[in-house]
């Protein structure tokens, strides 16, 4: 559960964004959290509204882009999505790998500000 | 009229940041850092101690240990005779950078030769915060349940050598060893894995020699003055 330092860093990190922007206020925030972030959605969403309080982001719509897992398979020479929760092993041909390319994400993408 | 502002922005950078630069220190110290995670009772402590007995003879080494509350592994690992540190973080469920780096105040890395951090006991959370370590090595007990890796995947899957522990107890609680280890290489195939006991006589040897391995591999040694 380290869902509320999260989502803390997130407040602090859009409220320096927005300023530097010339923004007033944030009226949302789109986030990419990977399936590998180690990130519970449902608890950074409560956290997030704790986090918010009292900021430019108190309100703001939050919405959350869940990021899939992407490996390499060096058999196929190819990256693959893994279905969730993933299982190391490439959908295409079997082989198990763990080259992660994609889903460790936990990112701020972009900021409705006025 | 509000607009869209592209913001493309890590939430942990900071930490990501704070990690490089205690990593560029360790290096340029020559000092090798391991960073121990598991879920809580995994033997994490009782293998530190064991750990940092045996290799005092040959290393410098320095432990610190994270826990919500309490100084009581610190007073475990001291009786290994290394310096060892207590990182209470009060409400953290883990370690973060910032707290390796002021719990290094003081002391000179250069006369070390490695440094154990043992993380708080938690398998979700320590997975996404880099300490600047050399190694991450992940724990489970044989009483854990073999199925611990595909429960959580992130934390076998970011980890750099996995540990059996508690090994002697294998047989009583029926660990089905060859399992675990399959469930191990679902998540992060070819990931070392080495089983250990603190009780049975030669019990760390596997993973001590992997540390000496480590060790030489990962540390540039410091330009003869």
């Amino acid at each position: 559960m380290h869902e509320l330092s999260i989502a803390t860093n997130i407040v602090r990190i859009a409220e320096r964004e927005a300023k530097n922007a010339g923004a007033t206020d944030i009226r949302g925030i789109r986030l990419e959290i990977g399936a590998l972030s180690g990130v519970v959605r449902d608890a950074l969403e409560f956290a997030f509204d704790v986090a918010a309080k009292d900021s430019m982001l108190e309100g703001a719509e939050l919405t959350i882009d869940e990021v899939p897992v992407v490996v390499f398979c060096a058999d196929c020479d190819a990256e693959h999505e893994l279905p969730s929760p993933p299982r190391f092993r490439c959908p295409g041909c079997g082989t198990r790998t763990g080259d992660i390319r994609q889903g460790r994400d936990l990112d701020i993408a972009s900021l409705e500000i006025v | 009229m509000s607009r869209i502002l592209d913001v493309r922005h890590g939430v942990l950078k900071k930490n990501d940041e704070l990690a490089r630069s205690l990593r560029d220190r360790f290096q340029e110290a020559g000092v090798f850092v391991v960073n121990l995670v598991s879920g809580p009772g995994a033997g994490k402590t009782a293998l530190l101690e064991h750990t940092l007995t045996m290799l005092r003879p040959d290393w410098s080494v320095a432990a610190l240990v994270g826990d919500l509350a309490t100084e009581n592994d610190a007073t475990r690992l001291a009786r290994s005779g290394a310096p060892t540190r207590q990182i209470s973080t009060g409400t953290t469920c883990h370690l973060e950078a910032d707290m390796i780096e002021d719990a290094l105040d003081g002391w000179d890395l250069a006369d070390l030769d490695a440094l154990f951090i043992e993380n708080v006991g938690n398998l979700v959370c320590p997975s996404s915060y880099d300490l600047g370590e050399s190694v991450r090595a992940v724990l489970f007990s044989v009483t854990d349940g073999e199925d611990k890796p595909l429960k959580y995947p992130t934390m076998f899957n970011s980890a750099d050598v996995a540990l059996l522990t508690k090994m002697d107890l294998a047989e009583a609680v029926d660990f089905d060893h060859d399992l675990a280890v399959h469930n191990i290489h679902d998540v992060r195939p070819d990931l070392p894995v080495f089983d250990t006991s603190t009780r049975a006589d030669g019990g760390l040897d596997d993973w001590l020699d992997f540390l000496h391995a480590q060790r030489t591999a990962s540390v540039t040694p410091a330009p003869a003055s």
